[in-house]
Parts: C-alpha cells; structure tokens; sequence
C-alpha cells in the first residue's frame, strides 16, 4: 500500500529538515518553531503510516556501507515501528510545549535548543529502525552527543558538572561494554542484521551467553540500569522539555529499546530461556526497580523524584527482555508505549508548574491543585497509569509482564511488582494528595495555569493514556515463541 | 616514458626542490617552489597508489640502471603504496597552512631555509617509504631527522624553549639512528647484503642466529626511539609543542607514522612472523609498550593545560595503539595499524592546524587562551571539536573504523583481556576532548582577553582534513581494502583471515537459501 522506502526516508529526514530550517529561520522565532511543530505532526503521520502498514515482507534501505560486511541500514520491524511511532508522535506536542515553557521560563539560545531537539529525535527515529547492531550503535552516540548541549544548557557550573556526569557514564559505558558486545557478535556471528529469532543461537558457547547480555546490558547505559542510573537525575537539571522528551520517552526508551531489541532479535527469546542465561539480569532489574522506586520516596524535588520513577519503571522493560518469554517482551514493548504517554505528562506538568509558579519542591505544592485543575488533573491521571490503575494504559503492561514473570516461572517478581505498584501509589499519590486535598502558603488566589503552548500538549497526553488503555489491541506486538 | 620513473620522482623532486628553495630571493618564492614540489610528490604518489591498486603487482625500479643486489632499488608494493599519499598529501595541506602560519611565527629572513628543510624532511620522509635498500632507509632517515631538528629549533624565535627540545630531539633521535645502523651491521655481517627482500631470503639460510637477535634488538629499539613508543617518548611533546604550529601539523601527522612503516617492513618484511622469538619477546614488548603508551599518553593528556603538549601527548596515546596493532603478530593487526596510521594523520594533522590559527595569535596556547573560543572562532574549534571526537573513537568518524579493526584483530586473536583494557584507554581520550569543549563552549569568555579571529584561508586546510577524517569514517571500504591489501605484503595469514570471513558468508548464503 504504502510506499514503506519513502516513509523511512521521511521519518529519518523530516527531523534533520526541522533542525536545518531552525538554523535557517533562526531570526524569525514564530516561523522557527511553528515550523518544527508543523513537521512534528507530518512525523507523527509518517510513523503512523508506517506503523499501521502491513509488510509481510520487511523492507530494507541502506543508506551507506562503510565497509565490507558493515553498512548503515534500516530494516523496520514491529518493535521499531512501535518505538518510531511513540517517539513521533510525543515530539510535536513536546515542541509546541517547549516553545510554551521556553518563553514562559525565560530561557536563553533558543536556536540552539531546538537545533538540538530536532537532532535528537533523528537518532532516536534511527535508533526506532535500525537493521543492523551497527546502525543502532552508530545513531545511540549520535543521540548522546546531540543531548549533551541540552542537558548544560544553562551553562551554569551545576549544568557543566550534569553534563560531565552525562557524558562519562553514557559514553563511557557504551564504548567500553556495548561496542565490545557489538564486535563480539560480529566476530561470533559473521553477522550484525537483526533477525527474528536471534543471530547467536548455536554460534556460541552457551556458558559465555550471560557474559555478552551482560556487555549489553550494562553497555546500554541509556537504560540507566542500576547502578549507571546517575546520569539520569544528573540530567535533570536540563529545561523541563529535555527532560520530558528525552529522558522519559526519546533517550531513555531508546535505551530499554535497544535492550529489548537485541534480546529478541540478536539472541532470541527462545535461546535465552533455553541458556538461562538472563535470569541474573531478572534479579538485577528487580533491584533497580525496588531501589529506584525507594530513592524516589525520599526525593522532595519534583523531578528529582519523577527521575527515580523512571529510573524504577525502566527497569520493568529490561525485567521484559530479561524474563524471556513472549508474554514478557510483549508487555515490555507494550510498557514502552504506556510509560512514555504517563511519564511525559508527569513532566508536563512539572514544567508547567514552574512555569506558572517558579515551583519544584513537592512540599510546596500543597493545596496548589486548586489553582491550577487543569495540570494537576492531568497529573492525576498520568500518575494513575504509572501505577497501574485501570482504565489506565498502564495496568495492560503491568499486566503482561506478571504474565510473563508467570509464563517464565518467576513467581517472585510477580510479587515484586505488586510491591512496587503499592511504592509507585505512594510515591505519586502523595503530590496528587498534597496538590487537592491539603493547603498551603501557594493555595490561595486566582486560577494561574501556565501558558496555553504548555497545557494543550499535557491535556493531549494525558487523554493518550486514557485512550491507550482502549486501544490497547492495536499496540500489543507478538514476538517469538515456537 | 614518466611513468616508469616515478618512484625516484617522487624523492627527487622534493630533494631538489629543496636548495632552490633555500637559493629562493623573495620569501613567496621559496612558498611557491615548495607548494608546486609538494603538490607534485602528491599526484606522483596517487598515480603510484593508482597503478598499484589497478595492477596489483610491485614495481621495482633499479636505481641507475643497476640490479638488485648490486644496485638500490626502490619498490612500490601495496604497503608503500599506501603510506607515500599519506605523508604527501599530509606535506601538500601543511604546506598550504604554512604560508599563513609561517609568515606570523617566523622571521622572513629565515624563510627560505624554512622550506628548504621542509623540503629535505619531506623528501627524506619519503624516501624511507619507497626504497627497498636497508641502508638507503638509514641514510633517508638522517635526511629527514637532521631537517626535522632544525624545523623544530626555527621555534626559538618565538619561544626559546624550542632550542632544548630540538636538542634533546636530536640527541635522542641520533641514538635512535645509530642503534639502527647498529642492528644493521651485523644483519650485513651475517648476510652481506642490505636489499631489503635479498636479506629476508638470505637470513632463512643463516645457522647461528645470536647475531641476527642482537640486530633485531637494535633495530627494534631504534625505531621504537624514532616512533615515540612508550618509554621512548619523551623527545616528542616538548619538540612538538616548542616547534612552529606548521611543523607540529607536519610532523604529528607524518614523521612517526613512517618510523612505524619501517618497523613494519623490518620486523615483517625481513625477519618475518617465523623468526625465533618473533611473536613472543618481539609481540609482547610491543603490546605491553603500547598498552602503556596509551594510558601514560592519555593520562598525561588529561592533566595537560597547553593545548600543543595535550596533543601530543594523545600522539603518544595513539601510536600505542597501532603498536598494538603490530604486537598482535597477525596480518589482521598490520592492517588495523596502517589503518589507524592513515586515520590518525588526518586526525592529528587536522587538529595541530587547526591550533595553528589559535597559535599565531598568542604567545601561549593553553586551555585558559580558548575560554569561550566557540563563538569567536567558530569555525576553528569546531575542527578541533571534530578531530577530538574523532581521536575518542566516535563513530561516523575514521578514529572508530580504526578501533573496529584494531579490537577486532585483538579478539580474532582471542586477546580478549588486551582488547577490553584498550576500551577503557580509548573511552578516556573523552576527558581531555571534553576539557577543551567545556572551556571553549560553555564557559564565557574572560573580559580582557584577546580577541581571536579566523579567515576561511586560515581554517581551511584544518577543514580539508576534518571533512576526511568525516569521509574516511563513513566511506571507508576502499581505505580498509588497501590497508589489508597493504598487510598482505606481509604475511601468509591474511588469506586465512579473509577465508574465515568469506567462510561466514558462505554459511549466511546457505542459510538464506533454506
């Protein structure tokens, strides 16, 4: 039907237009950023586009070899298209609201901001359909120096000192483990393309199996596995759009997405369960996911403690890849969706918060609900679908990994996550309580919600989650199994 | 007619250029002779490479009509081939920079004998790459050397530093040379030949062989001397920092590369991978040197604030890593050094330039003297940005084809444990890279400081050698061809290596086929 090449190429090259014509257009403020908003929502159609396509036959573009047997390749595939698709479509609203929280907040190199906005999501769209490990590792560096100038944005020592701690984990971790992980499959496998069912199986020694998931695992620190987590709230000292985008949804997922798509693409599901090979990397995602949700408790900083939550709730999707049974990687990718559509809301509202009131510390959000209904309801129901409440879109992936923690005979961690639902309640429930029911020194006054650019896009996202929880059939991915 | 006598041409005509130059009356004059003589030692060795890649077979050309092993003779095999462009076309962009660099930093009176021994360091340089003849490489090496020292010392106009560090240079390059000639002596004394191919043949017939171990030893340490290898190195950053910026580029790019060509064609060419002790003492030295040539180098780079001694000291770093890539005693780890030699000369040459425009405009090049450079200069520190990313290994850059094939090389070796460690002393380049774009970006600029200015004639040569190493790492098929091909020339276990991969291949066809 449609022309899958074409939707690649655009899906690749709209962003690259976007950030080329805010340099272009850098003195006309309303033509910059109305324009990067506008080829937000074509994105958001392409992914769409491609996403809802039917291929029996997948397709593959290859845009440049670099040498023999390694070339730059893009091969989409369900859990891609998935991830292309939830990226695409966050990142126009995410625009609209940075133009919303940049001016509302006052910040400065405006240009230079959404240069790098629009270059991020090019890698990660890369990252989305990537064919081969090379394409993927290429494009995840590219994504970790393209958020760099935005994470020290505001040039201030404490930016400087995030951006080195950024910096030094990310790269550092993804030089030394996950390109020797890269090289090792290509050494093992004569091979780098991604295919269903894995690459590895009866190529290795099945005893050093746990060894190269752990290169992976460990490589990928943009899944901000405990314990190379601290780049992430590092990283929130960024303006409230990089952390909304990029460290809920377009970095971080690109992280626990590539995780889960070398897991069932380059090992295979089948040949993990069959090599246990990934049962410690269960315990270890068990314990990021306990003790992130614990650090969260003891944060009062608001996106301090929305940056533990993600840190917890990134570790349910490598719980997914790690379980190894198709319900698992089902909920896993299906977790990616949900968890983007709740987290960047959360950080919406955050942001809008600031904006309006020049708030961040959760105790001084008493009674602030009143003021402004409209973020605080939305924040209510993100929250809600982080922790798995029906009819929320969270609580299908919660759902599914149980499922698969079952189907794997982990019956431990179906407990451990309970657990931490309950964690989650309190952790978010407690500033949706705060904001509604008690008062304090900003309760009192007139309605003052932060400007319209910021609150359309929170409302949007907030119904998503809604929405999502019904439509969930359309985003439930079938991965391996014999 | 030209054609057959292009390897002597492409010595001679830089040789000759040179006392033109130093006769030159006008300083343009002497500018002008050396670009038009380094222009013609580039297209000269890219016709070389040229016919080499499309023939496939050496070209031996005896010197004065006299055959081998009577005669000199000069060959042009893939391995030459492939190191002439680099250290031409390397003498072609520096000599474009110089005129700019040369006319801030040094004395106009001086510079007709400035290009002259430009000139004669060149034409040494690549008269060590093409001759086949033992003795010539010494003599072509003293040719290159003694010009090299005084290059470094015409820094002293500027900075009296340079007078030391040319002189601590020339001491230790003399030793360096004399323990060559030294080695060579007696491979002469048990052979009594000096042909580079005749003393492989002859050396397999020789019985004792104590003679031949002492004059590997000499040779080795020699070059190793000549190469700056770890704990050999401490000529190189102070003669590289003191020297003027265009001989920095020049020589950071060229000067070690071809000490660590000619290690190759000895320990390969004429000892070869048989020769007792080859692969452990000889394998051995040369990865632990190098591991620690990396960390010392690195780590040294991490604490230094003046920019042209940062570099260098990432020189020591990086030329650790292609003696590793020799260390591992495998055609595959010969090609990953003379890929990493060829990328690395872009690197290095792109960012000591691109220095250059900083450097002829202050006294001292520290990490101070580039606070807030990124918007003054733009275009500038976005060449040292871009070489800096290269040399961490940063992928869409030749400095991550070059670690692909290096850790590959080691794990086909199954060197698991050397190619982990060097992981980790490549990730650490990231520091010293980051220092200077933290000072340069993120950091105003002090109020009193000096305000920098670039011309796109300044910048440009960086450029030329930034958008390479760029190419160089996206499109690097033909660059990694010619490197194996290059390693091909010396050893039989190349072809097993390509076997195994065309084997996977085979195996992935079958697959498919299913």
């Amino acid at each position: 039907m449609e022309n899958i090449e074409t939707l690649i190429y655009l899906l690749l090259g709209l962003p690259l237009l976007a950030a080329a014509n805010t340099l272009l257009l850098a003195r006309f403020e309303n033509l910059r950023d109305g324009q990067a908003v506008l080829l937000g929502l074509v994105t958001a159609g392409c992914a769409y586009a491609l996403y809802t396509s039917s291929t029996p036959v997948p397709e593959t573009v290859t845009l440049v070899q670099i040498a023999p047997q390694l070339t730059l390749t893009f091969t989409p595939e369900p859990l891609g298209m998935l991830f292309a698709l939830v990226a695409g479509s966050l990142w126009p609203l995410a625009t609209l609201y940075t133009i919303g929280y940049m001016r509302g907040a006052g910040e400065k190199n405006h240009t230079r901001f959404m240069f790098f906005y629009a270059i991020a999501i090019h890698a990660a769209m890369a990252i989305a359909l990537s064919g081969n490990l090379l394409t993927l590792f290429v494009f995840y560096e590219v994504l970790t120096f393209s958020t760099y100038p935005l994470v020290t944005h505001k040039g201030t020592p404490e930016a400087k000192q995030a951006g080195r701690i950024y910096l030094g984990i990310l790269v550092t971790s993804s030089v030394v483990f996950l390109l020797f992980g890269v090289i090792s499959v290509w050494m093992l496998a004569g091979t780098l393309d991604f295919a269903s069912g894995g690459i590895l199986a009866d190529r290795m020694n099945p005893a050093y199996v746990p060894l190269l998931l752990g290169l992976f695992a460990f490589g990928i620190g943009k899944a901000a596995l405990m314990p190379l987590h601290r780049w992430l709230p590092a990283a929130m000292v960024a303006p409230t759009p990089v952390s909304a985008l990029l460290h809920a949804v377009a970095v971080v997922k690109a992280g626990v997405f590539s995780m889960l798509k070398i897991s069932i693409y380059i090992f295979g599901i089948d040949f993990l369960a069959a090599t246990n090979a990934s049962d410690w990397l269960v315990w270890v995602a068990a314990f990021s996911i306990l003790a992130a949700s614990i650090v969260a408790l003891s944060k009062t900083n608001l996106k301090a403690r929305l940056a533990y939550s993600t840190i917890s709730q990134l570790g349910y999707i490598v719980l997914g890849a790690a379980l190894a049974s198709p319900l698992a990687a089902s909920g896993a990718a299906l977790h990616i969706a949900t968890h983007a559509a709740g987290k960047i809301t959360l950080f919406f509202c955050a942001g809008a918060i600031y904006v309006a009131h020049h708030l961040s510390d959760i105790r001084d959000m008493d009674g602030l609900g009143r003021r402004m209904p409209i973020t605080f309801s939305a924040f209510a129901l993100g929250a809600l679908s982080i922790i798995g409440v029906p009819p929320l879109a969270g609580a299908w992936s919660k759902l599914m990994l149980m499922g698969g923690a079952m189907q794997s005979e982990f019956l431990i961690i179906i407990f451990l996550l309970a657990v931490s639902s309950l964690l989650n309640l309190v952790y978010l429930g407690e500033i949706v309580l705060r904001a509604f029911f008690k008062s304090g020194a900003h309760s009192e006054g007139a309605m003052a919600e932060a400007p319209w650019a910021c609150i359309v896009p929170l409302v949007v996202t907030a119904l998503m989650s809604l929405g999502l929880f019904f439509a969930v059939d359309n985003f439930v991915l079938e991965f391996g199994g014999k | 007619m030209m054609m057959q006598h292009l390897p002597i041409l492409q010595v001679i005509l830089p040789l000759l250029a040179a006392p033109f130059a130093a006769l030159a009356s006008r300083r343009h004059w002497a500018w002008h002779l050396t670009l038009v003589a380094t222009a013609g030692a580039f297209a000269i060795s890219l016709l070389l490479l040229a016919t080499i890649l499309r023939t496939g077979t050496p070209i031996i050309y005896d010197l004065g009509g006299w055959p081998a092993p009577i005669g000199i003779v000069y060959v042009i095999d893939s391995a030459s081939a492939f190191v002439l462009p680099v250290v031409s076309g390397i003498g072609f962009i520096a000599t474009l920079a110089a005129r700019h660099l040369v006319i801030a930093e040094i004395d106009a009176r001086d510079h007709p004998l400035f290009f002259a021994a430009w000139l004669l360091t060149l034409a040494g340089m690549l008269g060590q790459v093409t001759t086949g003849d033992a003795f010539n490489i010494f003599v072509f090496l003293e040719i290159s050397s003694l010009s090299g020292y005084a290059l470094v010392a015409m820094g002293a106009g500027r900075d009296r530093r340079a007078l030391p560090a040319a002189f601590n240079y020339l001491i230790l390059g003399t030793v360096g040379a004399t323990f060559y000639v030294i080695g060579l002596g007696l491979l002469y004394m048990l052979t009594g030949t000096l042909n580079l191919a005749d003393l492989s043949v002859r050396l397999a017939d020789v019985e004792n062989l104590r003679p031949a171990y002492v004059a590997l030893a000499f040779i080795a340490l020699g070059l190793f001397l000549k190469m700056a290898l770890f704990p050999l190195h401490l000529w190189l950053a102070p003669a590289y920092s003191h020297a003027p910026s265009a001989v920095t580029a020049l020589m950071a790019a060229t000067a070690t590369k071809v000490s660590v060509y000619v290690l190759i064609r000895i320990l390969f060419g004429v000892f070869g991978f048989e020769f007792p002790y080859m692969t452990q003492a000889v394998g051995g030295l040369l990865l632990t040197l190098g591991l620690l040539g990396a960390f010392v180098g690195t780590f040294a780079a991490i604490v230094e604030t003046d920019l042209k001694r940062l570099f260098a000291q990432s020189s020591i770093a990086q030329l650790g890593y292609m003696a590793i890539g020799l260390g591992i005693m495998t055609s595959a780890g010969i090609a990953a050094s003379f890929i990493h030699l060829f990328n690395h000369a872009l690197m290095k040459g792109a960012l000591f330039l691109a220095l250059g425009v900083i450097a002829a405009q202050t006294t001292h090049l520290s990490l101070h003297t580039i606070k807030g450079a990124g918007r003054q200069i733009p275009m500038t520190m976005t060449a040292i940005l871009l070489g800096g990313l290269a040399l961490i290994g940063v992928p869409l850059t030749a400095g991550f084809i070059s670690k692909l094939y290096l850790i590959r090389a080691l794990i086909d070796s199954g060197l698991w444990a050397i190619a982990a460690v060097t992981f980790v002393s490549s990730a650490l380049a990231l520091v010293y890279v980051w220092k200077i774009v933290e000072h340069a970006w993120f950091t105003e600029r002090p109020e009193n400081a000096p305000v920098l200015t670039e011309t796109p004639g300044q910048w440009a040569q960086a450029w030329i050698l930034v958008l390479a190493t760029i190419g160089f790492g996206i499109y690097a098929g033909p660059l990694v061809e010619a490197a194996f091909g290059a390693a091909q020339v010396f050893g039989p276990d190349i072809i097993q290596a390509t076997q195994t991969i065309e084997g996977l291949q085979i195996i992935e066809g079958l697959e498919g086929q299913e």
